[in-house]
């Protein structure tokens, strides 16, 4: 463990969702100093969100189908001597000198006191997950209306439902998992939502049959909703929201194969909560602000080129999990690991159990195969565009309507959501485009697949930083120096 | 079959503090973000928006999306959803920016 | 795909906009061609300051004055479309050296036709509430405006009845035997003109190396950080005296000197660091660092504010700081309009005025001969 300023970490791993958890505790047992870092307060990331201590749940597991898995990295974290920055979010990493990565984090952005964090390691891995894609609606920005895994984290962190009668709707397998969680929590569902059709995995039939377990995730959940009386439309969407103050009601209309909705097919349902999202993008920004390879995901985002080892196109800086494509939690843990091993063979020459890396390989493949599938289903169709009115916000932030998206590409010469944003401030806000990107990309190409493909958003900063902070002078708050213990921001449990 | 989120985890959590929305008085249990404390109480809603005033609360849930920017103790552009709740805390409906007090 | 006119402008971005939108006032058919989307390149990376106020006393001086004459006509029937403010800028100095510097400039300046009124410390306040209390005094220029460059380029695109075809990049000049431009090749076919107008800012090089000729343009990297959105907290555009010192130096190091103004969409701005590094867009946190630590010395009150953002443009520069507007001494038919640094948004229409009078044959606003593409190429302007 570095204890001095000067001393650089082995490796800087950002994020402690599945990925960062495996790639910390394999590449720490493997001898290399490590330090993990998480805007959040708690390890476990997206999918192994719970409760904070102090809401005492004696049973998180009840929230989990694979709780044990969560326990063991966890007790391997804390058997190892990796140091553990939590409550630190990352705005940016930088290449110093002397082969030497910088990443340069705050701490106590949510209610501490704030404060400039910066550390030094050999070779750095980006495991920062990924967040929702959403298509706007009618009637999207009501309260009430949340995304789908948003109610999900919710619930899981904090115990807490945005209604009692919610429906979920959107497109992709986690839909499932949260309409049998809200339900088992005690909300009703009066139906689940889902664009595609769920028949269109059966063209990738290979790539199912290879992944027993996703099927058998799929029928658990599967099971338990019919179990909770929660009735699927497939081939559907929520294409408008009602209500004035808050969401009363929605309508779900039938699609036909390009995603239109097909008239006189809209069905109001009556709820106080709306739960939607349409499958998960990559985050990629810090790796992206250091110049690392992306590529377009079957389904039209864009995640990080990596080789066979989990190296990214920047050599140093390594890769796992849903930034590499958006894969799910085992997926994400394979790859943690594949990476721990390879960045500890490159540093130090370490090479332990070829034969187990060659399993994780082929798990891995698999897993991304059947990943590639499943975003082939759910990618979204260009007639969504035709859910929208005028005047439906796309850009949550700055409130900007789909009329004016339309009129910056037909009349004023943007091709690309990069111009929409310069002439109409659509992703020039708070949130930097993350809730609207997609579906200005898509408004920009007029709706169709053709056009200027987008390229990955530039974000320089990851996270807003407090322009004090940022001025504040180079060469104080090394990590290495912090004065309390091991680990920073509340030790997890 | 459980009717709550904290009967399915068998939360037994410590004692429940008060924190306030606009001057009224709500429950919040320890280890709660704010936005999951206003949730538990039925508050969806506690920012305006800049352009037409309209109401926003949680939305992405995970830090994203920032339309859960709250006024805390005074101090504005507060993610409720990260933030934890803590005894005594006072939200207060953020209007627009939530700084109006530095025009000039 | 054939197409004809009788000036193709290569390059949407402001200084290409300008140049159509004067060419087809003047009764010129003009086709302008882009690479990318309107606005792509420097344009949309730009601050949108039209500045009298950091010039030094000479051409360049000239062709900002007659520019912010041709704003403020530009802006009267879409004032709210391209944002523009007349909101004028203060120049401060934190030490009586500084201010004896500004005196002296200012001095020069008014000769020229600029506005400068100075301001003793103690009034500062009262044109910007939240300036640092400790500084030394400042002028005031009323002249001094802004515009959004984005929403400017594709608004006065918009108004010109050019023909616009986008997202395709040219490759190559077409001559005739005689050496005459007849035209240019792009990726998808060509386009034919007896003039083309070189407009591609930092790019100005590459496309005077296709037509056979050349031009030494070349990139200088500047950083703008973005806030939160905020109410008015700055008035003017306020900035300190070594930004004029900044502005005109031919260093290649990283300089920074705080430029800071509100919008009116509500973030402030703060630029702009200026340093010569090709066209890497690697973040430099030294770069940042120092812009948020100069403007929070500016305005205490914005230590607590957050940048939400931040990013990168490279302003296309000439060794002599001067913008290239006229004819290419090489190849007839010819014309440049780019290399205009860190003004190019600020100088546009002068640009573009200058340049429709130039392929119309009517008269100049200006004297050209300051700014003659000749002065790189050793020949004499024609
Ligand atoms: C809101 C949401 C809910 C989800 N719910 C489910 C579900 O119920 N079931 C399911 O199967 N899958 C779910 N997923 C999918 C889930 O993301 C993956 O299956 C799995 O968590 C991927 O693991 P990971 O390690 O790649 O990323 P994650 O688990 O997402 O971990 C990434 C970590 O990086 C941290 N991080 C990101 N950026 C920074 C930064 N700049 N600085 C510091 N830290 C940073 C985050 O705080 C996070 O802890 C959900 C995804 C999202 C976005
Ligand atoms: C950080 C920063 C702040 C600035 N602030 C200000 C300010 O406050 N005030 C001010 O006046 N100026 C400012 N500037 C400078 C100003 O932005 C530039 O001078 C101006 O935008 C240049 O405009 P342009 O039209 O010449 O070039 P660009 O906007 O770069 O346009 C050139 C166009 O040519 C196209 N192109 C290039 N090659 C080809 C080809 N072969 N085929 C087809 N198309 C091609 C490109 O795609 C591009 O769209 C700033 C610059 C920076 C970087
Ligand atoms: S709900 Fe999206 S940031 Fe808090």
């Amino acid at each position: 463990m570095p204890d001095s300023a000067s001393e650089p970490y082995d490796l800087a791993v950002i994020g402690a969702g599945c990925a960062g958890l495996a790639g910390a505790v394999t590449a720490s047992e493997l001898g290399l100093r490590v330090c993990l870092l998480d805007g959040s307060g708690q390890v476990g990331g997206q999918f192994f969100r719970h409760p904070a201590p102090a809401l005492g749940a004696l049973r998180p597991q009840a929230l989990h189908h694979d709780w044990p898995a969560f326990a063991a990295l966890r007790q391997r974290l804390e058997a190892s001597d990796t140091r553990r920055l939590l409550g630190h979010q990352v705005w940016t990493v930088t290449r110093g000198s002397g082969e030497l990565w910088t990443v340069h984090a705050l701490s106590g952005v949510d209610g501490g006191a704030e404060r400039p964090v910066r550390v030094h390691a050999r070779a750095v891995l980006l495991a920062t997950g990924a967040y929702e894609r959403q298509l706007p609606f009618p009637g999207w920005t009501l309260p009430g209306v949340v995304a789908a895994g948003g109610a999900q984290a919710m619930l899981k962190s904090g115990l807490a439902l945005p209604g009692k009668r919610i429906v979920v709707a959107g497109s992709g397998p986690l839909l499932l998992a949260v309409a049998s969680s809200l339900a088992a929590a005690g909300a009703q569902v009066p139906a689940i939502v889902e664009a595609s059709g769920y028949l269109r995995y059966v063209t990738h039939a290979r790539a199912l049959v290879a992944n027993p377990r996703k099927v058998l995730q799929g029928a658990v959940h599967g099971a338990s909703l019919l179990r909770h009386r929660v009735r699927p439309h497939s081939r559907s969407a929520v294409t408008a929201a009602h209500g004035t103050d808050r969401v009363e009601a929605v309508t779900v209309s039938r699609l036909d194969q390009d995603w239109r909705p097909v008239p006189g097919t809209g069905r109001r349902i009556s709820c106080d909560a709306l739960a939607v999202g349409h499958g998960l993008v990559p985050q990629i920004e810090l790796a992206t602000g250091l110049g690392c390879a992306t590529r377009r995901t079957p389904d039209g985002t864009h995640a990080l080129v990596l080789d066979g080892r989990q190296e990214t196109s920047v050599p140093g800086v390594w890769a796992a999990g849903e930034t590499g494509g958006v894969g799910g939690w085992e997926l994400a843990r394979v790859e943690g690991e594949l990476a721990g091993r390879a960045v500890a063979f490159r540093l130090r020459g370490v090479l332990v159990d070829p034969a187990r890396v060659r399993e994780l390989r082929r798990r891995r493949d698999r897993m991304r195969a059947f990943a590639d599938a499943m975003a082939v289903a759910h990618a979204p169709r260009p007639g969504w565009t035709h859910w929208l009115d005028d005047d439906t916000d796309v850009c949550r932030c700055e409130e900007v309507t789909a009329r004016r998206v339309r009129e910056a590409a037909a009349e004023l010469g943007a091709r690309d959501a990069r111009t929409v944003k310069l002439l109409t401030r659509a992703g020039m806000g708070w949130c930097q485009g993350r809730m609207c990107a997609a579906a200005v990309a898509c408004l920009a190409a007029g709706g169709g697949d053709e056009g200027v493909p987008p390229s990955p958003e530039r974000r320089p900063l990851a996270v807003p930083v407090p322009l004090g902070l940022l001025g504040s002078p180079a060469g104080a708050d090394e990590a290495g120096a912090d004065e309390a213990g091991i680990n920073e921001a509340g030790a997890d449990e | 079959m459980a009717r709550t989120p904290s009967e399915l985890v068998r939360a037994e959590p410590g004692p429940p503090f008060e924190i306030t929305v606009d001057g009224r008085a709500i429950t919040a249990l320890p280890g709660q973000s704010i936005a999951a404390a206003l949730w538990c109480a039925g508050v969806l809603a506690w920012r305006s928006t800049r352009g037409g005033g309209r109401p926003r609360g949680a939305f992405c849930g995970i830090g994203q999306c920032y339309d859960c920017l709250a006024t805390v103790n005074g101090e504005p552009n507060r993610r409720a959803c990260l933030v934890p709740a803590r005894p005594g805390d006072a939200i207060t409906t953020q209007e627009g920016h939530g700084r109006a007090g530095l025009g000039v | 795909m054939g197409d004809s006119s009788d000036v193709i402008v290569v390059g949407a971005g402001v200084v290409g906009a300008a140049c159509a939108y004067y060419a087809t006032r003047s009764g010129l058919s003009v086709t302008v061609i882009d690479r990318g989307p309107v606005a792509g390149g420097t344009t949309g990376a730009g601050e949108g300051n039209l500045l009298v106020s950091d010039k030094e006393p000479g051409p360049e001086l000239e062709l900002a004055l007659l520019s912010t004459r041709l704003w403020r006509e530009l802006a009267e029937p879409l004032p709210l479309q391209i944002e523009y403010e007349a909101k004028g800028g203060l120049v401060v100095a934190s030490d009586p050296a500084g201010m004896d510097t500004l005196r002296e400039l200012a001095r020069g300046q008014e000769k020229a036709g600029v506005l400068a009124e100075e301001i003793p410390a103690d009034r500062l306040a009262e044109l910007e509430p939240h300036l640092a209390p400790d500084l030394a005094g400042g002028f005031h220029y009323p002249q001094d405006a802004q515009v959004q460059p984005a929403l400017a380029a594709a608004h006065l695109l918009r108004a010109s009845d050019a023909r616009i075809r986008l997202g395709e990049e040219v490759t190559g000049i077409l001559t005739a035997t005689t050496g005459e431009v007849t035209g240019v090749r792009t990726a998808t076919g060509t386009v034919h003109a007896p003039h083309v107008v070189n407009a591609t800012g930092t790019w100005g090089g590459e496309l005077a190396q296709r037509a056979g000729t050349e031009l030494p343009v070349l990139p200088r990297r500047g950083f703008v950080l973005v806030t939160e959105p905020l109410p008015r907290v700055v008035r003017h555009k306020v900035y300190a005296a070594d930004y004029v010192r900044d502005v005109a130096s031919d260093s290649a190091a990283l300089q920074t000197s705080p430029v800071v103004e509100g919008t009116p969409a509500g973030p402030v701005l703060i630029g702009a660091s200026r340093e010569r590094v090709g066209f890497d867009r690697t973040l430099s946190v030294e770069a940042l660092r120092r812009l948020a630590a100069q403007a929070t010395a500016l305005f205490p009150v914005l230590a607590g504010v957050r940048a939400v953002r931040a990013y990168a443009g490279f302003r296309p520069y000439l060794p002599d700081h001067l913008p290239a507007i006229g004819r290419d001494p090489r190849v007839p038919g010819l014309l440049h309009a780019c290399g205009h640094e860190g003004a190019g948004i600020g100088l546009a229409p002068a640009t573009g005025a200058l340049i429709a009078g130039m392929l119309s044959g009517g008269p100049l606003p200006l004297d050209p001969a300051p700014f003659s593409p000749a002065r790189f190429v050793g020949g004499a302007a024609p």
